[in-house]
């Protein structure tokens, strides 16, 4: 079992700041995901958005915690080959037992039940103008009540993966301050998701080529970056100082890190598309921007700026790359482009962790701990992911009826439109 | 298809999992994860080939 980290009053307090951060950051990413829809969806995006934190928050506070818990607190251990492997937390149901003051896991809890609904609400941009919300907030309970807490457990709590260097000499073990438990696991979801509810209607032709199917705000979707980096910066300095022990005077680097790592993200992004279309494109330079965000999450308490800079860099082509190929030969139909920016930029980032940084140097198997942990996400806790969605699609089925996707999901679900008053497309506000 | 695909990632992770009490060399870990994640491509390909749009 992993110590629990000491915390002076003074740098809890100013852990709690940062975690307070955080909440931006799944702001912003609602501000994103309802830009990159049309119009006819813009609203139901936020408000599912705003239900499905609120949900992910009351599931993980029941019996998420229970699972996860927080360093140096009670868990499970199985004896495997002389080794103890420890896979759940046993805590109580409802945070009995738990202290809500400035101590470690009161602030571990705080800052999971941000990062939960900001894993819950990133499948939302896949799903979008499709995906109803009460199948949404089935989705959000198994995963902020169950998958979430076994993996965070896992990598945060003292789980097998963040001991596979106590146990196997593997460099500190799995590494990740977010990337992966966060972002992976909500890009993998958002997968799972689109093959379930398939493309939106008029999304592809009978030759199988895509049709464009243009943002309807792209000034909110750069104010939703501007959000988004305001909460990274709390959300990667909270999750360094609380999982990977960092000191609280390694926040300068990570915030440095953190906005390198977006900024290289976005001017890369840029220049790709500048040099494909002949003009920088908005909404890929946003997920370019996000991307290198994601990334940062992995390792910027470990990175040197030039090597954040190169991450963000990599990040940033990688999701321009990836969103064409998904959509192209994969038919994946992402509105947000979130399966991009968060799982494949995502998986980059804990790649990063054992290419770029210096952790785990001179232990040596720092490589083979990150991919342990890229195994276990999209080898175990994919499958869970998607067998549990496919539980729900029997019972109450994902998809919208065709009605509701003719009229968008604003008129038909919540009954009234984003933008009444500005009806820009002869058939958004009109029954078919 | 599908099946299939899943099962192959949930092997592929079996194989990486079972490597480290079962194999103490570093190469010999490092072979056997490999060869775990590359089972996992190969299921995570069967999927999407069987979640592709048809054509037509």
């Amino acid at each position: 079992m992993a110590a629990s980290p000491l915390l002076s009053e003074t740098s809890a307090t100013f852990c709690l700041v940062l975690i307070l951060l955080v909440p931006l950051a799944g702001a912003g990413l609602a501000l994103v995901n309802s830009g990159l829809v049309r119009s006819r969806s813009a609203a139901h995006i936020m408000l599912a958005s705003l239900v499905i934190v609120s949900v992910a928050a009351i599931a993980y506070v029941i019996v998420g915690f229970s699972w996860q818990g927080a360093p140096g607190r009670p868990s499970h251990v199985l004896v495997i080959g002389g080794k103890p492997w420890n896979w759940i937390a046993a805590e109580p149901l409802f945070l009995r037992g738990l202290r809500l003051d400035l101590s470690p896991a009161s602030l571990v809890l705080l800052l999971q039940v941000f990062s939960v609904g900001l894993a819950a609400i990133i499948p939302l941009g896949a799903g979008a103008e499709r995906w109803k919300l009460g199948a949404a907030c089935a989705s959000t309970v198994l995963l902020a009540g169950w998958t979430y807490p076994l993996f965070a457990h896992w990598v945060w709590s003292g789980g097998w993966l963040s001991q596979l260097g106590a146990m196997y000499g593997l460099g500190q073990g799995f590494i990740d301050s977010g990337a992966g438990t966060i972002h992976v696991m909500g890009g993998l979801s958002a997968l799972s998701i689109v093959w379930i509810v398939g493309p939106r209607r008029g999304k592809y032709s009978e030759d199988g080529g895509p049709a464009a199917i243009p943002a309807h705000n792209v000034v909110q979707v750069l104010a939703g970056c501007m959000f988004a980096w305001m909460g990274w910066l709390g959300l990667n300095s909270a999750g360094a100082i609380l999982f990977n022990h960092s000191d609280v005077s390694a926040v300068v680097l990570i915030v440095l890190n953190t906005t390198l790592s977006a900024a290289a993200g976005v001017l890369t992004s840029t220049i790709v598309t500048r040099m494909r279309f002949g003009r920088p494109d908005a909404s890929l330079a946003a997920n370019g921007w996000m991307a290198g965000l994601v990334a940062s999450s992995a390792a910027a308490a470990f990175l040197k700026p030039p090597t954040a800079i190169l991450a963000g860099a990599v990040a940033g082509g990688l999701v321009v790359f990836a969103i064409d190929q998904l959509e192209f030969r994969l038919t994946i139909d992402d509105p947000g482009g979130v399966i991009s920016v968060h799982a494949i930029g995502g998986l980059w980032g804990l790649l990063s962790v054992a290419v770029l940084s210096d952790a785990g140097s001179g232990a040596g198997g720092q490589w083979l701990a990150q991919l342990i942990g890229i195994a276990t996400l999209i080898g175990f806790v994919f499958p869970l992911t998607h067998g549990l969605n496919l539980l729900i699609e029997r019972v109450y089925p994902h998809r919208v009826e065709t009605d509701g996707e003719w009229q968008g999901m604003d008129l038909y679900e919540l009954g009234a439109g984003a933008y009444p008053e500005f009806v820009v497309h002869s058939d958004e506000f009109t029954q078919h | 298809m599908k099946l299939a695909g899943f099962l192959l990632l949930l092997s592929g992770w079996g194989i990486v999992v079972s490597t480290l009490p079962l194999l103490p060399s570093v190469g010999a870990r490092a072979a056997f994860v490999l060869a775990g994640m590359t089972v996992e491509l190969i299921g995570l390909t069967l999927v999407a080939r069987a979640y592709r749009v048809p054509k037509g």
